[in-house]
């Protein structure tokens, strides 16, 4: 069965030309802590086989002693390459030298670590302050020099999504003053008490009648949002303009009903351009930037929702 | 009229919060009338207290008998996710939420056998539904919010029975079925006997074993209730979130309800009140409009200050304090006389 994975996969490689022979990455993932986690697994695994890659997959089950001892046992293996998605920033110095001494570039995925920037090769992530910038001037677009009401449902207070998507936001709507975030409360990135606190939003500002758009930390409140303007009377999407970030299948599916009207992809494919440094890498020794920032795109009901909901509904959201 | 007298500290502190909410947000009380169905934020609270109060049900129970049931938010998400399996699977709406129902009870059932027949202590044996149930709802989830569309069952979490919200009258419904039970009867009593003295008791003719172990299972049946109505009012089940840390807004509304912690005596009516104060807080600090890093701090602020307010020793204080008012200061000179 290796053999012939290994054979398929040598193919594939030289097929598209990019090395003989077929190479190794670890790959060390937190666990299954959310459904985008979820998802980044599934694409991990099917970048890994359209390149020809053979992925070798440790789940860590949220603990950085499983990551470590997954490193090490990799680094004995002796792969060609190791992505780590860690747990927490602390802690990764001795193990990522350990993988330096025996050349095995290491690739940060989603997450930082506070170790010296030699350790790792790159990593990949997203830039959470962008995400909130990209909605902010969506918003400042659609609305033009209307006045605008915004309603705001923050992630878990203190968490640094929740702060980095609301500096980004309010970076993005910056020096457009018809447009005032008026309430803004924590709906601890969760449905429920996104549908809460939403709730709570349109009793006070006289049954919602003076909101003009909500912005959602994450999908997840700005689905239960819409459920609570639904039952209010309202029509969300057209009475209050509903822009989140994440890009979860459910959002596709309540564009594609006319009820959302933006979203800012926080996308789970860090391996794609992960292994495209990787392979740049194997070939001539190229260094990558430190950083790799990956696209944060903006979906609108012109982007096909009901594709993207079918597209995404089996990564494992 | 003695209901009534032992009701009041909760219904005074619950008038308290509500004056204290509508200070900051003057519309607190308004309640209109709106396709049918009543609106307005205090018909909100009563909505939005419906897990809490449901939980506050059963847990008053259990307290009663000096235990206690830590796995009621979890059973909240294995029951959410059970209903929403059921339906997500087209089995139909009744038998989903029978088999949430049955799901509760046989969580109860666990919980009550650990409890009554191995003696494990209920803090312990409820503990380790806690910790593991969570993982059995993730189970059943695959890990996943479970969703669905039926509008039969999503009517339990945001539909309407004589203008008010449904989750409103199933916990108002079964408060009232449940203390009925309790006080018209002599059940009431028994559950109240064990709590003060299990083996006196038992010695006594009361079957504690099987009485323990009911008891348990009217705490799992109100968490089943509560996990139907969470799971209905999103449309699907979130096994990470669904219930998380309610079961300690249970036993603190079960505490402002002037319930003793080391069992015997209990109201579930006080209880219920309970819930809405702690309801009221909650949804009064989001019209307030206070920044959200403040939530936990005002709401804590306000429940030291609730339970400072209704501490026996407070009361003793005051009932002193009041008679020498009334009868003047105490005959301290007296005893300077006798020197």
């Amino acid at each position: 069965m290796k053999l012939k994975t290994l054979l398929a996969s040598t193919v594939a490689m030289t097929f598209i030309g990019l090395a003989a022979q077929a190479q190794t990455v670890g790959f060390s993932q937190i666990g299954s802590e959310s459904g985008w986690r979820a998802a980044e697994t599934t694409l991990t695994k099917q970048q890994a086989e359209e390149r020809g890659i053979d992925l070798k997959f440790s789940d860590a089950q949220q603990k950085q002693e499983n990551q470590i001892a997954a490193i090490r046992s990799f680094i004995a293996q002796g792969v060609d390459a190791i992505l780590l998605a860690p747990v927490v920033a602390t802690g990764w110095d001795s193990v990522l030298e350990e993988a330096k001494e025996a050349e095995i570039p290491v690739v940060l995925l989603d997450r930082r670590v506070d170790s010296s920037d030699d350790l790792y090769l790159t990593a990949v992530g997203s830039d959470l302050v962008h995400e909130g910038k990209v909605a902010g001037e969506w918003l400042v677009n659609e609305v033009g020099d209307a006045e605008c009401r915004v309603v705001e449902l923050q992630g878990t207070t203190g968490s640094s999504p929740a702060i980095d998507r609301k500096t980004g936001f309010e970076e993005g709507i910056a020096g457009h003053d018809n447009i005032e975030i008026v309430r803004s409360q924590t709906g601890d990135f969760t449905r429920a008490q996104g549908k809460e606190v939403m709730e709570s939003f349109l009793q006070a500002e006289n049954g919602g009648k003076d909101i003009c758009a909500l912005y959602a930390h994450n999908d997840d409140m700005a689905v239960g949002a819409i459920q609570a303007i639904k039952e209010a009377g309202l029509k969300p999407g057209e009475d209050i303009l509903i822009v989140s970030i994440d890009a979860v299948p459910d959002i596709f599916k309540a564009m594609a009903d006319g009820e959302a009207n933006a979203t800012v992809e926080l996308t789970p494919n860090m391996a794609g351009p992960a292994f495209d440094a990787l392979d740049a890498y194997w070939k001539d020794g190229t260094m990558p930037e430190k950083f790799i920032q990956t696209e944060s795109k903006l979906y609108t009901p012109e982007d096909d929702p009901a594709g993207e909901y079918e597209s995404r509904k089996d990564l494992g959201y | 009229m003695q209901t009534l007298r032992r009701l009041a500290p909760q219904i005074v502190t619950l008038l308290a919060v509500c004056l204290l909410v509508t200070l900051f947000f003057p519309g607190f009380l308004d309640i209109s009338m709106s396709g049918g169905r009543l609106v307005g934020p205090v018909i909100d609270i009563l909505k939005r207290s419906a897990p809490v109060a449901l939980l506050a049900i059963g847990m008053t129970l259990v307290i009663a008998t000096r235990g206690i049931d830590l796995s009621v938010g979890t059973v909240i998400a294995i029951c959410g996710a059970v209903a929403a399996w059921a339906i997500a699977g087209g089995m139909g709406l009744w038998a989903a939420v029978a088999l949430a129902i049955g799901a509760g009870l046989l969580a109860g059932l666990w919980n009550g056998v650990l409890v009554a027949v191995i003696g494990i202590q209920p803090i312990v044996a409820t503990l380790i539904l806690m910790t593991a149930g969570r993982g059995i709802a993730q189970l059943i989830t695959e890990g996943r919010i479970l969703t669905f569309t039926d509008p039969g069952f999503a009517w339990f979490g945001s539909g309407t029975l004589f203008g008010m919200p449904v989750p409103a009258v199933i916990w108002i419904v079964t408060g009232v079925v449940m203390a009925q039970l309790m006080r018209r009867t002599a059940l009431g009593l028994l559950v109240e006997a064990i709590g003060i003295n299990r083996r006196a008791s038992a010695l006594a003719g009361v079957n504690a074993l099987v009485l323990l172990i009911a008891v348990y299972m009217a705490s799992g049946l109100c968490a089943a209730l509560a996990g139907i109505i969470t799971a209905a009012d999103i449309r699907g089940a979130d096994a990470n979130n669904a219930g998380l840390w309610l079961e300690l807004d249970a036993i603190l509304a079960v505490v402002i309800g002037g319930n003793s912690l080391l069992g015997g005596r209990f109201s579930i009516a006080a209880a219920l009140l309970g819930a809405l104060i702690i309801q009221t807080i909650d949804t009064g600090i989001l019209l307030a409009g206070f920044p959200s890093e403040y939530n936990l701090v005002i709401k804590a602020g306000l429940v030291v200050i609730i339970l400072v307010l209704q501490s026996p020793r407070l009361a003793t204080e005051w009932y002193f304090w009041r008679r020498s008012v009334r009868e003047g200061p105490p005959p301290a000179t007296t005893k300077e006389h006798a020197r």
